[in-house]
């Protein structure tokens, strides 16, 4: 029956279920990555954030949650602003790059 | 009495409610989506149990609906409280009880932003004057119902006709409990148990007979929320909140749900018949669905209420299952009977969800 509105996906996010191999691979390489705050400094100085929707805080929740990222990698210029001003000093360009390494 | 150490952090989350003298004010909504349950409410609390509960014919709607949608400012619904608090100034009563969570949370509201700002509650005090020439002085308690009956729940229990007991198997039913966002999530001192631990509804399971099931997403809305209903193209917000409840809620196999809101059992009842036609699912048995009630019905029920007279044909989800379990005895031939014994018109019956 159509009642002129429908169901959405559920947007509920469950651990046991999500592919976590790339976060437990960075995580070898990055220990760092672990004291993210989502802070979102990264974003906010992203050169490429206000075109293409790159958002490295996103990047890293995204893949804490299992979720597909191949897209935003392929928006990251690798200026390493971000890496500049990261409170907590994780190389997040190297993380970028990383990823880039898992998904060849 | 001196509290220490747990007993003084739970002491925190507790709520001393009067037992005596409430002004009740009734809800908008709710005398259409569950008509029985306030009069309910007023058979147990003022006939059964002898408090003095007293209403005036000329209340009207506290404003919260319109207030939350947008339609109308915080002062024009500032007056319309201050007129219900003039008929209560009036009448010689200090605690005020309403029977609807918004009503609650308008109230609750109000006060607590008179008390951050005075020069507000002067201008609304001359704007009632102004308007119908009435004075007032502030409730010095504001419950919700719930409130009163989890009050009163031991003293429904010794006279209680049913338990919340499968009366074949011996074993407490299982029950999910619904807290209204507007009792505990805006203001979480004003509700028993704070916003971490409400246990007004709880509480009345528990000493009923039934066992409380925690689910993960207990505490999420029902999917009322004003806007996402009230407008069309928003409702698959309101329904794919209550399928998320009822998808967490179902590996649990609860038998009712009870809730103390006039959104909440409306739409977790109605949307299970909306979710059943739009993906085949049904939450309950042998494709019904799982009865929702509110705390008035249930209270109504333990204490032996024919369920008929309790509007239970009202619910889209049938409650012959529930009334099984509990042994309550009903004649199905009277369940659509009116009050003069007239045969009042019969719903149509869903594709999918199992209706009596």
């Amino acid at each position: 029956m159509d009642f002129g509105f429908g169901l959405s996906p559920s947007s509920a996010v469950t651990l046991d279920r999500v592919d976590l191999s790339l976060y437990r691979k960075l995580e070898e390489l990055n220990p760092d990555i672990r004291t993210c705050i989502a802070c979102g400094s990264c974003s906010a100085t992203c050169m490429a954030a206000e075109y293409s929707g790159m958002s490295v805080r996103k990047l890293i929740l995204n893949i804490q949650r299992g979720a597909d990222v191949s897209k935003m990698l392929s928006c990251c210029m690798l200026c390493g602003k971000c890496t500049m001003v990261c409170p907590r000093g994780i190389n997040t360009r190297k993380v970028i790059l990383d990823c880039c390494r898992y998904f060849k | 009495m001196i509290y220490q150490g747990k007993q003084k952090i739970w002491s925190d989350y507790q709520k001393e409610i009067p037992d005596d003298h409430w002004f009740y004010v009734r809800s908008c909504i709710r005398q259409s989506f569950f008509p029985a349950s306030e009069a309910h409410f007023v058979k147990i609390v003022r006939d059964l149990l002898g408090k003095d509960l007293y209403e005036n014919p000329h209340h009207t709607t506290c404003g919260g609906i319109a207030y939350h949608s947008d339609t109308i400012p915080q002062e024009t619904a500032m007056t319309i409280v201050a007129r219900q608090f003039a008929l209560m100034t009036e009448a010689g009563y200090k605690n005020l009880v309403t029977s609807c969570i918004t009503s609650f949370g308008n109230y609750t509201e109000i006060l607590e932003t008179w008390r951050e700002f005075p020069e507000l509650e002067a201008r609304i005090r001359e704007h009632l004057w102004k308007a119908c020439r009435r004075e007032f002085d502030k409730p010095e308690y504001v419950a919700h119902a719930s409130d009163v009956i989890y009050k009163l729940r031991n003293e429904i229990a010794e006279r209680a006709k049913f338990r919340l007991v499968n009366h074949e198997t011996g074993e407490p039913l299982r029950i999910v409990e619904h807290i209204g966002c507007h009792y505990s999530k805006m203001f979480p001192h004003k509700g028993v148990g704070g916003a971490e631990y409400p246990c007004v509804l709880s509480g009345m399971a528990e000493s009923w007979g039934g066992k409380v099931i925690d689910y993960p997403e207990r505490r999420h809305c029902c999917g009322f929320g004003f806007r996402q209903y009230m407008v069309k193209a928003n409702r698959g917000y309101s329904v794919s909140n209550t399928h998320k409840k009822f998808e967490s809620m179902e590996p649990f196999q609860p038998d009712v749900i009870i809730t103390n809101c006039p959104g909440c059992p409306y739409f977790l009842d109605r949307w299970q018949y909306v979710i059943a036609e739009q993906t085949g699912k049904t939450y309950g048995k042998n494709g019904y669905g799982i009865p929702v009630l509110t705390y008035e019905e249930l209270a109504g029920l333990v204490l032996g209420y024919d369920p008929w007279d309790l509007g239970l044909q009202i619910h889209q989800v049938a409650i012959e299952p529930l009334l099984d379990k509990m042994g309550v005895s009903y004649d199905p031939s009277k369940k659509y009977l009116g009050l003069d014994e007239k045969e009042i018109m019969k719903p149509g019956l869903p594709t999918v969800l199992k209706c009596c």
